[in-house]
């Protein structure tokens, strides 16, 4: 596959990516702007750190969700940081789901939180996929040559 | 830069100091992100990962020409941190950012300069920068 067909690719996924809901097109592209020859890979890095924060926060929600009482305060605390990441990266539909579950955390709901944070994990791991997959094509795709832009 | 002879007071001298941004941020992602933001327009820029860090910063005698506060921060939120801060003398623009649209009018009775909502953009704080002109401290 030559370079502008990968360079194709990779701009097709990204769209689908902004398509199909995962990504906030406004958001995401802020972080791509930061991007530049002096950082080469900052979106990536930026992503890698979501990951490993998003890591540790489920991990410290499900043990909270297996306290009992429920402890809806730290839940609550500990989804505001998870939501609040996932919007810096525009990760839309985790972000959705984070703030479902923090109504339910409000509610005092502890069923509503143990449902809709199933939710929020399965969202994050379909993102997470895409994600792999799409920073996969751009490190083969390499570079991109913005001498020229197509008009 | 330098603190004035008065220990009630930091003020910055701006003809001579290059333009410093702290970032205040429990966030790491949002940290680098408006760190990189504000790095690739020639700023300074230092972080803290809590209001108690921004206050003992400026304890310590550092001082910058914007501070920009996230709210909702674990050990000492961004109100807490901006009331401390005023009460130490800091006169600096203080611009709240945060995501918590209910609380924006406590967070700015704290003595905020300005509250703006995520995400950060340089346009919503661009009043706050400095403009970009060849003796601008911001471009060295």
């Amino acid at each position: 596959m030559d370079r502008n067909q990968s360079h194709r690719q990779v701009a097709t996924m990204k769209q689908s990516l902004f398509d199909q809901g995962y990504l906030d097109h406004e958001q995401f592209n802020q972080l791509e702007e930061l991007q530049d020859d002096a950082n080469p890979n900052f979106v990536e890095e930026v992503v890698t750190l979501y990951y490993r924060d998003s890591a540790r926060l489920v991990h410290s929600i499900e043990q909270a969700l297996e306290k009992s009482p429920i402890d809806f305060n730290k839940l609550d605390s500990y989804m505001h940081q998870f939501r609040g990441s996932s919007s810096s990266i525009g990760a839309k539909k985790v972000k959705a789901e984070c703030s479902l579950f923090r109504e339910y955390c409000r509610a005092g709901n502890g069923e509503g939180c143990m449902r809709t944070f199933q939710q929020v994990k399965k969202e994050y791991t379909a993102l997470r996929k895409k994600l792999e997959t799409f920073f996969q094509l751009a490190r083969q795709a390499g570079p991109v040559d913005r001498a020229r832009r197509p008009k | 830069m330098y603190q004035n002879g008065s220990s009630s007071s930091y003020e910055i001298n701006t003809e001579t100091t290059p333009f410093r941004v702290l970032v205040v941020d429990d966030d790491r992602i949002l940290r680098k992100m408006h760190k990189m933001m504000l790095t690739r327009l020639g700023i300074e820029v230092e972080v803290a990962v809590n209001g108690k860090e921004a206050v003992d910063l400026h304890l310590a005698g550092a001082s910058f020409h914007l501070v920009l506060m996230d709210l909702q921060m674990p050990v000492m939120d961004g109100s807490q941190a901006t009331k401390e801060l005023r009460g130490m003398g800091v006169t600096s623009p203080i611009v709240g950012v945060t995501a918590a649209c209910a609380e924006k009018a406590a967070f700015l009775a704290s003595g905020l300069t300005d509250c703006v909502s995520k995400p950060l953009t340089i346009s919503k704080i661009a009043n706050y920068l400095p403009a970009p002109s060849p003796n601008n401290h911001a471009n060295n």
